[in-house]
């Protein structure tokens, strides 16, 4: 059987389950469609909350970053797994017991404000929409290299399984087809990885094999890849970093960005209980684990095998010859994401680090530049044909790719709609809405949603890379501290959290165009995005963390300034804070 | 009523140190031994790299892991004793 038919049976056999699964977890209610009826299992809402969260940033682009960057890397690991410690502690269970079905809902109420439920609202659409762009993207990239199809057919597919399940489920159906996918692209990333770690190093456990000793050389794996690395003039893969506050500052952000994001907040108003709410979190971060302990073990492996793949003789010796290279990077030249031009006109792929310190080592090795150039996003989808697998494990990864995709996207769509459906439209424009009528309307909302995040996909806007950064500060800037300080403070009141949230939400959006470009548009950057020009050294993907401690600064400052809040927010604050019911707490 | 007052009061305390405590150590091993003090941690080997390497990697998410089944334990447990659990 081709390959294609392999690809195209696993992708089928999974869109199949993702339709099945719709068409039994029809949403009856806006309590279904919000919150899957908020009786959800807390080990189940887990596996949901990590197909949720793991997007295809996660599956195919992550391992690739860290091969790249090595150590200086590790700040994806740290800060996208350490926000749920943040929302395990600080949001979930409280938000939980609040009981409503949306972010905005918790800081329209608390700060008793329709400004501040609308202020909220927009940071969510934007932080969910530019989100979302990369997702549809990443799905239609799979597509196209797996289905033989163009990229737009792709993610027109995409769009229309996506379609199905989420507007006919809502959460409901949401909630199980992550399951599913979650499940699907697990073992999809698991079976190379244990396959990989067994060639280097025997050990079948990629996290041990990382640490373990590699068989070829009898040296441990990771001085191995030291030495192979040094060697072409790339700095070592466990070096430490100069700039630690911006790695630390970047961890950060990604960390309150994480626990901020609406769409993962909200997995958690779907469980039966504040005490699920809590294990439910402990259990996402489980299911995330499993795929973020065999990430860096992917990195570190998939980067040593190209390179000895390319210098079969060590990097000292002759490398490879191009007209014997293996059939996955001819497979991949035809998608451009690999590149090759022969320099110095010897028919070997000469693959280094090409900088000014190196040129004399290369110069006496008679090497004209770096010849191959290989886009970091490829490592984990070329994987199993790197490792010789089975032609079914490239199958998996295909359906797997487009799992975690697929997954986070109908995560974002369900808060996008949530929120012009209950919050716009119930909460500010018609708030007598019957249920049946808001039902069509977050039907209505998640089909628009839908249709505009598939026609951006269409035409990207170009900056696909740096949006996700803007979400990940939105989030940290805007929603995070507002949350946290609804639910720890009693004195912050409506001012005070506007005030807050705008601060954070401008100083972030500005840093970021500062050195991106005004609203992204190319060439209006009005400084180079270079570490030279950054303030104290800090980078425009770190501040994110900076804006959330203006936002908390500028909150504390108003509000103290001005009135407390009233009395029934006070309470309303003491409800949130214990899991017993309200009334019964207050004991009238 | 005035009891009852006591009682939240003091769970809410009791909650509040238990954050402290487990965020000082979820700061501790990120940005502690993954990053700050990855050269004080630098003479600990561990499989060809160091310690600091193994907490930036593995160590750190390992521990995140273990915080948030603890807090979630033990939180459960202070509903209890303070009788503010859902019935």
């Amino acid at each position: 059987m081709s390959q294609f038919a392999i690809n195209l049976i696993f992708v089928g056999a999974s869109f199949a389950l993702y339709i099945g699964i719709a068409i039994w977890a029809r949403a009856g209610s806006t309590k279904e469609f919000y919150v899957a009826g908020g009786g959800v299992n807390p080990i189940t809402n887990g596996m949901a909350t990590a197909a949720d969260w793991m997007s295809a940033a996660s599956f195919i682009s992550m391992a690739g970053l860290i091969a790249a960057g090595g150590y200086a890397n590790s700040s994806f690991l740290m800060g996208w797994t350490g926000g749920y410690v943040l929302l395990a502690m600080l949001l979930a269970p409280y938000l939980r017991k609040f009981g409503k079905f949306t972010v905005p809902d918790f800081i329209g109420d608390r700060f008793y404000s329709t400004g501040a439920r609308l202020v909220a609202v927009a940071c969510l659409i934007i932080a969910s929409v530019t989100y979302v762009i990369g997702q549809m993207t990443g799905a239609g990239v799979a597509f196209s290299r797996f289905l033989e199809v163009s990229n737009d057919t792709g993610l027109m597919i995409a769009a229309v399984v996506v379609f199905m399940y989420a507007v006919m489920g809502g959460m409901k159906g949401i909630t199980y087809t992550q399951v599913a996918q979650y499940v699907v692209l697990i073992i999809a990333y698991t079976i190379p990885a244990v396959f990989i770690s067994l060639q280097l190093t025997g050990n079948p456990l990629p996290p041990l094999g990382l640490f373990s000793t590699h068989t070829e050389s009898g040296m441990p794996l990771l001085q191995k890849l030291d030495e192979v690395v040094r060697e072409l003039g790339f700095q070592d893969y466990t070096a430490d970093v100069d700039n630690k506050l911006n790695m630390v500052l970047f961890t950060l952000s990604l960390m309150i960005g994480t626990a901020g994001l609406p769409h993962v907040i909200i997995r958690f108003f779907t469980v039966p209980k504040v005490a699920d709410a809590r294990w439910s979190a402990g259990w996402a971060l489980v299911f995330i684990a499993l795929l973020y302990l065999t990430a860096p073990a992917v990195a570190s492996m998939a980067r040593l095998n190209l390179l000895t793949t390319i210098y079969p003789d060590g990097p000292t010796a002759e490398a490879l010859h191009y007209a014997e290279r293996p059939d996955w990077i001819r497979t991949w030249e035809n998608t451009g994401l690999i590149r090759f031009d022969d320099k110095n006109g010897d028919g070997r792929i000469q693959l280094y680090n090409d900088v000014p310190a190196f040129q004399q080592t290369a110069e006496a090795r008679g090497w004209a530049g770096n010849e191959l150039t290989v886009n970091n996003d490829i490592l984990v989808l070329a994987n199993p044909e790197i490792a010789n697998l089975p032609s079914w494990v490239i199958g998996l990864i295909a359906a797997g790719g487009l799992a975690a995709a697929l997954s986070t996207a109908a995560g974002l769509l369900l808060a996008i709609s949530s929120a012009v459906s209950h919050d716009l439209i119930k909460g500010s424009i018609n708030p007598k809405i019957s249920d049946k009528g808001e039902l069509l309307a977050a039907r209505i909302s998640m089909a628009v949603a839908i249709v505009v995040a598939t026609w951006l996909g269409l035409n990207p806007p170009g900056f696909a890379a740096q949006v996700v950064a803007l979400a990940f500060g939105i989030a940290a800037a805007s929603i995070f501290p507002a949350l946290m300080m609804g639910i720890f403070s009693k004195r912050v009141n409506s001012k005070g959290a506007i005030a807050g949230m705008l601060a954070g939400l401008i100083s972030t959006v500005v840093y970021i165009f500062l050195y991106l470009g005004w609203f992204f548009i190319p060439g209006t950057a009005t400084f180079a995005n270079v570490e030279a020009n950054w303030l104290f050294g800090i980078s425009p993907l770190s501040f994110g963390a900076i804006g959330a401690m203006i936002n908390f600064a500028v909150a504390f400052t108003v509000s103290y300034l001005t009135e407390e809040p009233p009395q029934d927010i006070q309470d309303l604050v003491e409800s949130v804070r214990y899991p017993r019911g309200a009334g019964a707490a207050t004991g009238h | 009523m005035v009891e009852h007052k006591k009682n939240a009061a003091a769970y809410w305390k009791a909650n509040v140190r238990l954050i402290w405590i487990s965020l000082v150590i979820w700061a501790l091993v990120s940005y502690g031994f993954g990053i700050l003090l990855r050269p004080l941690l630098s003479g600990i080997p561990v499989g060809g790299t160091d310690l600091g390497f193994w907490f930036a990697q593995q160590g750190s998410i390992l521990t995140f892991i273990a915080l948030i089944f603890f807090y979630a334990w033990k939180m459960n447990q202070l509903d209890k004793e303070f009788g503010l659990d859902e019935e």
